[in-house]
Parts: structure tokens; C-alpha cells; sequence
């Protein structure tokens, strides 16, 4: 028996992925498949889960009550995706300014001496490793009222003699925006890096031969080529901005709800697990949609992994 | 064409987003050397030592530890010590059995052919394409229905009840570890030359010394990054503990987050701190080794 386990390969593969495969599907199918059944159910009035099948969760989420059907004037309410919008575009954003600033950087990373390369890369893991609740509580001592920046531009005002009062920057959009991009950046700067490390000294200077001016050299070259580092950095900001309520919850206040905000609020304040998993199971379509698309059109670098 | 030229304008931003990097985390720290004890604004250092702790009004004047009142105060409080260990706990033991578990995955889906293998490859890629909150509450979920319906049918009560815990976490937590060591050593196997272990066999090594003697040093930095990282993740993770874990499991992220809804004093900044210069010395250190490692 031991030596026809010993000889059967596909017999060992599978025992060996096994424990790995449990707890996939114990921790990651299983709840992504209860979090679906959930969503169907209904909330009794002390906040258990009734089992049935209803698509009133959905119905509520698109905006619509689902007593409409009684003939109501009014009854859309778009509430909810107000929230999905809101979250899709800071997402979208938050990208967009990341990658505007992610790319000079790695660039100036990837073109340094490999001695130097070391200590800017040290640079950008310092911030990463700083713990995320951390990172958003520097940004709320520096966005108060009596903030540092605050304290910073009044300072800068009294030495010209301008008036000034303290903006009330905590708590508004802008701040949420920012918190993101802060908390992502370095998701963006690793992968860029990556790809651009990897480009050959020698194509560079092929289209120095062949007459490219550095314009050219890095529309043609260099921005191709390093196109996977920022697929894979896409997808490393773009998913969390969607899902994260911490940035929001601290930043934003009650002012700034996201999606995540609503799921997280369904399960602990309101307790409605079932309007919670219908709120998340859309999220991860929405996010999965983006994704493939994205994929599809870019491709999918390894560069996902390096960060 | 010089490689290492680069356009002022590159450099400028890049000087700009440093900036922007790093100015946060110095006022964060500055202030944890705050003498103003509601941390709203900056009152200045606590200039001198005494016996006992001074304050006129809201600002400190003395202090038995001087300019460093706030970490003294961090090291009595239990609250924080307790999260520090639980924190490390549930890293260190989501670690160890992540990265094994992680490494056999590994060498399965690069080595063998098995009717399950094209699955197990897209579930691993699954944690990372959905946003951890939909993770988070379906584990939640799974827990939760999972302990009502075996609490009832055990009739189990009071103290034996289950219940979320250190348990839920550190369960959770290798959950999203996994999929990270096994992409890594994945990856460090993919440029595996197979000769070394050809000739192994053919000396007269069995498989396990062929593993054990052969396989597995060469693996040994890929391994050893794997579990780095997860090690890293586990540290850093909010949002799977935030869902996972019960009382008496509070880790230090979770801690933070309830502090800054309530009330804020410099000992927040004194932790933060902390924090951060540990994360310095551990990447320094990282980056001695590897360049060491580049270097033999």
C-alpha cells in the first residue's frame, strides 16, 4: 500500500495541497457561500437570520422598498447607490492619483544606482509597514482643526501678515481621498518598480541609436513595458479602496459612507446580517467585474506577488 | 546614453512624495513627546524630571520620565501589553502553520498533476481579487451560525460556550496567509533546476533525504520570504480581526481603532511610535540580511 502511494504521483499531489484546499474551503468557499444563502434571508426582529428565499435585500439595495408594488408615488429611494457610486469613484480616484504619483517615484527608484536603489526601496517599506490604523490616525492629527497643517499655514500667514482661519478639513471628502491615497501608495510604487527594474539597459539605448528623443523612448518603451506593474498595482489599490471603512469611518466621520461602512454597520450597529451580506455579495461582483475586464485587456503580471 | 540620467522634473517629484510619505509619520511621532495631555495641540516637550507627575492645567511640567511621560505610561498600561500579546500570539502561530502548509501546496501545484489542481490554483488567487470586508463577514457569518448550532445541540452554557476568540483569529488569519506563502514559494520553485535532485536519487538518497537534504535549502529563501510576509500580513491585519475576534483577543490594531473613536492622548502617539521604530529596526535588519545573502 505505502509503495503504490509512493509511486502514485497524482495520489501525493493531492495529499499534499490537502490541508491548504480545507481551510480554503472551510474559511473562504463555505462563508462566500453561506454569505450568498444569507442574502436570500430574511431578519427577524431580534437580528437572527430567517432562512427563505427573498429578493427583498436586493430590491432595497437597488433602491426600491418592497411594498412598492402597493402602487406608492414615490417609493425609489437611491440611497444605497448613492453609496455603491460614491465608493466606485473614490476607488477610481484614489487610483488615478496613486499612479500619478507611484510612477516618478518608482521611475527614479528604478534608474538609480543599485547601491542607492536599496536605501530609496527601505524608504517606501517604512511607510508600508507602519501599521494601516496607524496611518490614519497621523492623518487625523494632521487634518484637525488644530492640526499641524493648520498650525503650519498659520504660521506662514502671521509671517505675511494675512488673516487666517483654520480650515475644517477633517470629516470631508477631500480627507477621505487623501487617507486612501496615502494608505495605497506604496501598493503602487513595489509593482511599477518591478516592471521597470526589469526593462534591459539596452533597449534604451537601441532607441537612442535608432534616433528616439526621451519623449518618444518612454512612450514607446519604457511605458509599454512596464504596463504589468501597473495592472498588478491597479488591482492592489483599487480592490481595498473599494472594501476599506476604516480610512472613512475615521476620516470622513458620518459625512463620508462607503460601502464598506454600510456592510460593516449591518453587521455590528444595525444588525441586519442578511441586507449586510446582500450589500458585500455585490461589492465582490462589482469588484470581480472589474477586474476581469481589466485583466483581459492588460493581462496579469506576476508583479502582484512582489509587493 | 547615461542610465541613471534622470528628467528634474522626475526628481522633483520624487523629493515631493517622500515628503508626503514621511511628514505624516514625523508628527505622529513628535507628538507622542507631547506635554499637552488632550493631544490637541502641540504644548512643547515636558521640560524636567521629577518624583511625581506636575501639570498645570492640561499641560504636564514634570514628570518622573521626563520627555518620555507618555511611554512610561504605555509600559503600565495593561490593556496595551495584553493586545501586544495577543498580537504577536496569534502572528506567530497563523505563521508557522501557514508557511507549512503553504510550502506543501506549493511544491504540489509545481510538482504534481492531480484532478483538483486547476481549482486549488484559482481559490488560492480568490483572496486577492475580493475585498477582505467580503472575507471578513462571511467568516463571521460561518462562525457565528456554526457556534449557535452547535451550542444548542451540545447543550453547552456558560464558560464552555464557543465563542469568538484568539482561536477564530488565529483560524482566519491563515486563511488569508496561505494563499501569499504558496504564490511566493511557487514562484522560487518555478526556477528550480531538478538536476540537483536527479543526482541525489541517483547516489542512493531516498525521496525524504532527497527532500530534506536537497530540496528544501534550495527552497529555504523562498520559504523563509513566505513566511516574512505572512508574518507581516498577520501583524498589520485589521479587517479579518476586526470581524474574528471576541473578548480577550484584542490585538494592537484593533486597540488603536477603539481608542481613536473615544479619547485621544499621546499615549497613542507613544504606541505609534513604538510601532514604527520597531518596523525601522526589522527592515534594516531584513535588508542587511538579503544584501548579505547577494553578496555570498
Amino acid at each position: 500500500m505505502l509503495k503504490r502511494l509512493r509511486e502514485n504521483k497524482s495520489v501525493q499531489g493531492t495529499l499534499l495541497a490537502t490541508p491548504t484546499m480545507l481551510w480554503m474551503l472551510a474559511l473562504l468557499i463555505i462563508p462566500l457561500l453561506l454569505t450568498t444563502v444569507v442574502s436570500f434571508g430574511r431578519r427577524s426582529p431580534d437580528g437572527e437570520v430567517i432562512y427563505s428565499f427573498s429578493l427583498d435585500n436586493y430590491i432595497r439595495l437597488f433602491g426600491f422598498s418592497s411594498d412598492c408594488a402597493n402602487g406608492q408615488a414615490s417609493c425609489f429611494n437611491p440611497l444605497y447607490l448613492q453609496i455603491l457610486w460614491r465608493s466606485i469613484s473614490l476607488a477610481f480616484n484614489t487610483t488615478v492619483l496613486v499612479i500619478v504619483l507611484a510612477y516618478p517615484l518608482a521611475y527614479f527608484i528604478a534608474r538609480a544606482t543599485p547601491k542607492r536603489r536599496n536605501m530609496y526601496l527601505f524608504m517606501v517599506l517604512i511607510p508600508l509597514w507602519t501599521n494601516f490604523v496607524i496611518r490614519v490616525y497621523a492623518w487625523m492629527m494632521l487634518l484637525r482643526k488644530e492640526g499641524a497643517i493648520n498650525l503650519v499655514i498659520g504660521w506662514i500667514a502671521q509671517a505675511l501678515h494675512i488673516q487666517f482661519a483654520p480650515l475644517d478639513m477633517l470629516f470631508t471628502p477631500g480627507a477621505v481621498l487623501v487617507g486612501m491615497v496615502y494608505e495605497f501608495l506604496p501598493f503602487m510604487i513595489l509593482p511599477i518598480y518591478t516592471s521597470l527594474e526589469k526593462i534591459d539597459n539596452s533597449l534604451y539605448e537601441a532607441a537612442a541609436d535608432l534616433g528616439a528623443n526621451a519623449m518618444k523612448t518612454f512612450m514607446r518603451v519604457t511605458l509599454p513595458l512596464s504596463m504589468p506593474g501597473v495592472v498588478a498595482g491597479t488591482i492592489l489599490v483599487f480592490i481595498p479602496v473599494m472594501g476599506t471603512f476604516i480610512v472613512s469611518d475615521i476620516l470622513g466621520g458620518r459625512q463620508v459612507i462607503l460601502v464598506g461602512n454600510l456592510i460593516q454597520r449591518q453587521f455590528l450597529d444595525a444588525r441586519d446580517p442578511t441586507f449586510g451580506s446582500a450589500a458585500s455579495l455585490i461589492l465582490m461582483i462589482m469588484t470581480l467585474i472589474v477586474t476581469y475586464f481589466y485583466t483581459r485587456k492588460f493581462g496579469f503580471g506576476e508583479e502582484i506577488v512582489v509587493a | 546614453m547615461n542610465p541613471h540620467r534622470r528628467h528634474p522634473l522626475i526628481l522633483v517629484s520624487t523629493i515631493l512624495v517622500y515628503f508626503f510619505l514621511y511628514a505624516p509619520i514625523v508628527v505622529l511621532i513628535l507628538y507622542s513627546f507631547n506635554a499637552s495631555r488632550a493631544n490637541v495641540t502641540f504644548a512643547g516637550f515636558i521640560p524636567t524630571f521629577a518624583e511625581r507627575v506636575q501639570t498645570k492645567g492640561s499641560v504636564i511640567v514634570a514628570s518622573p520620565c521626563g520627555p518620555f511621560h507618555w511611554f512610561c505610561e504605555l509600559s503600565k498600561n495593561r490593556d496595551v501589553v495584553n493586545a501586544a500579546k495577543n498580537t504577536l500570539t496569534i502572528a506567530l502561530t497563523a505563521t508557522i502553520v501557514s508557511t507549512i502548509i503553504g510550502t506543501m501546496a506549493a511544491l504540489a501545484l509545481q510538482r504534481y498533476d492531480f484532478k483538483l489542481k486547476p481549482f486549488s490554483q484559482v481559490s488560492l488567487y480568490i483572496p486577492i481579487v475580493i475585498p477582505e470586508i467580503v472575507m471578513g463577514i462571511g467568516i463571521l457569518t460561518l462562525f457565528s451560525q456554526l457556534f449557535e448550532l452547535l451550542n444548542n445541540s451540545l447543550g453547552l452554557s456558560g464558560d464552555s460556550r464557543l465563542s469568538l476568540g484568539l482561536g477564530t483569529v488565529i483560524v482566519s488569519h491563515i486563511a488569508f496567509m496561505v494563499p501569499f506563502v504558496t504564490l511566493v514559494v511557487q514562484a522560487r520553485l518555478q526556477g528550480f533546476d531538478k538536476s540537483y535532485e536527479e543526482a541525489a536519487m541517483d547516489l542512493g538518497a531516498n525521496e525524504w533525504i532527497t527532500f530534506l537534504r536537497i530540496t528544501l535549502p534550495m527552497i529555504m529563501p523562498g520559504v523563509l520570504s513566505g513566511a516574512l510576509l505572512a508574518f507581516t500580513l498577520s501583524l498589520d491585519d485589521f479587517v479579518i480581526t476586526f470581524f474574528t475576534n471576541g473578548p480577550g483577543s484584542t490585538t494592537l490594531p484593533i486597540y488603536v481603532y477603539g481608542l481613536l473613536r473615544r479619547i485621544i492622548t499621546p499615549q497613542v502617539n507613544a504606541l505609534s511610535t513604538v510601532w514604527i521604530l520597531t518596523v525601522f529596526v526589522a527592515v534594516l535588519l531584513l535588508q542587511l540580511i538579503q544584501n548579505r545573502e547577494a553578496k555570498a
